[in-house]
């Protein structure tokens, strides 16, 4: 027997949210740890976007000539880098699920949108019999059925990453952007260009050099710090990797299939991040 | 303090490489463990017992720090069989993900931690189990507002269960064999679980019957508020694991808890071990050591099983005082009694 047949065998366990796909404990293992890897997926690439949105807007406030706007962004700043992810992670976690209200009693903030303890649901197309229609969310005895959903374990996730890694982020924007000597944006200024056009054509090519890598870096360790949502009960990557691991006993080919599914989604990332930085070095600005 | 020079001087002799292809070779046997537990265990003069990071009536360090429960009794008792003295044990917190890989690696020569006996465990991690010490079943934990009364009730509900154990597994079996559409929230340490569930994240936690009692009465913000329903979904019979390649091991561990439930048969207590080694019925003899040497069988003197009695107590004594009348938790002896009074507890005869 192959060591690597029990990824043919039918999982067994069922996963609580599988986002795009449909999975059913009958199907086999090697579909689980896809789904696996789609929540993970799901759940770092909006991370990737907010933690790189929030970092601007911090690095802005620690730029800014207002003195109450520096103060804030730096406590902020320097508060989410000094305390542990798993940490931050729990406290979201303990925080969105204390504060929603219970999900037999969900909140409609909207027609079709509802908000409960069992996660903020809404309208989503789904696939039946001859096309397809929308699904509307309907309160059940228990919880809301229907629609798409995200659960808290998503929400706590995501907006821990974001946090944590946009305060990384804002440290790295603001350095860059430091590191550009300011005799050149005067001497673009003393040429008559723009604030507009210095930014665009002379700042930002030249700190694009120095954050780049730095934020490849960062992007890298969301990623993988993605995996810390098994402690609050998201069913990513390596949770469902150790419950495969645990139902199979196989420790040494799951750990070596998670090891192989990280590495891919790292090297796409960096890869994907150095093109963009090549790009940039050889067209000489954010063209 | 050898130096560099010294010790590159000493590499160079033939001397030095026989020596550490001899430490190489110690090395890679002792990987082996053919048969190897029960004379490490000697060497050590200690037994090392896998148990859980803490469940009421189990596996648990009480406010003194002394580990007390009714797996960490078992393993006493093999320890007084083996060793002389029920305390020469090393007891090695484990939680569900770590514990096979424990005991696969020789961290630990006994998982006692409620670990239930299903037929992949036994065939393909490499163990043996060797006897039922609790006869559970797996149930779930609901608030009492929820109004819910029968598992079958839990249509489309959100149950919390714990990574690593055979709970997530019987879970979706029994979901998908009555169409209930449950969803799993899967955590990965036991306080998480069911921390979840007080904070109204989940509709029910779902884990073994034996541990919902403790939740329930020790963690709970308020038990009056939270009940466990009387459906059992699947069989959970817990017990002592050990590694497969050492038989005589396993046949100690196994036989010292058939020892303890045979006790509470003939009515061998922990207070009156020693003086019925005046009675005549010959099994109560081979139990105390007074007539028939069974141990010399096993590999251990005459007296094991009399010092594994007076080190817990027999079966019946051993479950009252940890998960029984005497606990907190104050289960019922339920399917746990023995043959001879309607359970399903029928140790094999110690002759």
């Amino acid at each position: 027997m192959s060591t690597w047949d029990f990824l043919l065998q039918p999982a067994g366990f069922d996963i609580g949210e599988t986002g795009l796909f449909a999975f059913e404990a009958t199907q086999p293992v090697w579909r689980a740890l896809m789904v696996g890897l789609g929540n993970t997926l799901r759940v770092s690439l909006p991370a990737l976007l907010l933690a790189t949105v929030l970092g601007m807007l911090l690095a802005l406030g620690r730029g800014s000539s207002s003195r109450s706007w520096r103060l804030l962004s730096s406590g902020i700043v320097d508060a989410v880098r000094l305390v542990p992810l798993l940490l931050q992670l729990l406290i979201w976690y303990l925080l969105l699920v204390e504060w929603l209200p219970d999900a037999n009693a969900a909140l409609s903030l909207l027609p079709g949108v509802w908000l409960s303890k069992g996660g903020l649901a809404f309208p989503w197309p789904a696939t039946g019999d001859g096309g397809w229609a929308w699904s509307w969310p309907v309160q059940e005895a228990f919880n809301v059925q229907g629609g798409g959903a995200v659960t808290p374990e998503f929400l706590a996730v995501m907006i821990a990453l974001s946090v944590y890694t946009g305060a990384f982020l804002a440290e790295v924007f603001r350095s860059g952007i430091e590191a550009v000597s300011t005799s050149l944006l005067e001497a673009a200024e003393a040429l008559g260009a723009t604030r507009w056009q210095v930014i665009r054509r002379v700042l930002l090519p030249q700190a694009l050099r120095t954050i780049l890598p730095a934020t490849t870096n960062q992007y890298l360790n969301l990623v993988k710090n993605s995996s810390l949502a098994v402690a609050v009960g998201y069913p990513d990557l390596v949770s469902v990797g150790n419950t495969t691991l645990n139902q199979t006993g196989r420790a040494v080919e799951c750990v070596a299939v998670m090891m192989g599914l990280y590495l891919a989604m790292s090297l796409l990332t960096s890869a994907a991040m150095n093109a963009f930085n090549a790009r940039q070095a050889s067209q000489g600005g954010l063209a | 303090m050898p130096t560099l020079p010294h010790l590159l001087r000493l590499l160079r002799s033939l001397h030095a490489w026989r020596a550490i292809l001899a430490m190489l070779l110690v090395a890679a046997a002792g990987q082996a463990h053919a048969g190897k537990t029960l004379d490490g265990i000697r060497q050590r003069g200690q037994i090392n017992c896998g148990v859980s990071t803490g469940v009421a009536g189990f596996s648990a360090p009480d406010a003194k720090g002394r580990w007390a429960g009714l797996d960490v009794d078992i393993c006493r008792a093999v320890a007084a069989a083996v060793l002389g003295d029920g305390d020469k044990v090393n007891f090695v917190p484990l939680n569900s993900q770590q514990r096979f890989a424990a005991l696969q690696s020789g961290q630990i020569d006994v998982l006692s931690r409620n670990t239930s006996w299903t037929l992949t465990r036994d065939a393909s991690l490499g163990f043996h189990f060797t006897a039922i010490t609790y006869i559970d079943g797996q149930g779930f934990l609901v608030p009492t507002k929820l109004k819910v009364t029968r598992a079958t009730q839990l249509k489309g509900a959100q149950v919390c269960v714990q990574s690593g154990t055979t709970t997530e597994k019987n879970l979706a079996d029994f979901s998908r064999s009555h169409k209930l559409g449950i969803k799993p929230i899967v955590f990965d340490t036991y306080e998480a679980g069911f921390k979840a569930l007080f904070a109204g994240r989940c509709q029910a936690y779902s884990a073994d019957a034996s541990a919902l009692a403790s939740i329930r009465s020790k963690e709970s913000p308020n038990p009056a508020d939270y009940t466990v329903l009387p459906d059992l979904i699947s069989k959970e019979p817990l017990g002592p694991v050990v590694r497969r390649g050492d038989d005589e091991w396993f046949a100690i561990v196994k036989w010292t808890v058939f020892a303890l439930q045979e006790a509470e048969e003939l009515g061998i207590t922990q207070a009156r071990a020693d003086a019925m080694k005046a009675s005549d019925d010959p099994a109560v003899q081979r139990l105390v050591g007074s007539g028939e040497d069974m141990g010399k069988l096993l590999g251990l003197d005459k007296a094991w099983s009399l010092r594994a009695l007076k080190a817990v107590g027999h079966y019946g004594e051993v479950f009252e005082r940890n998960v029984g009348a005497q606990s907190p938790l104050k289960l019922p002896r339920g399917a746990n009694r023995p043959w001879s009074q309607g359970g399903l507890i029928y140790a094999p005869p110690v002759r």
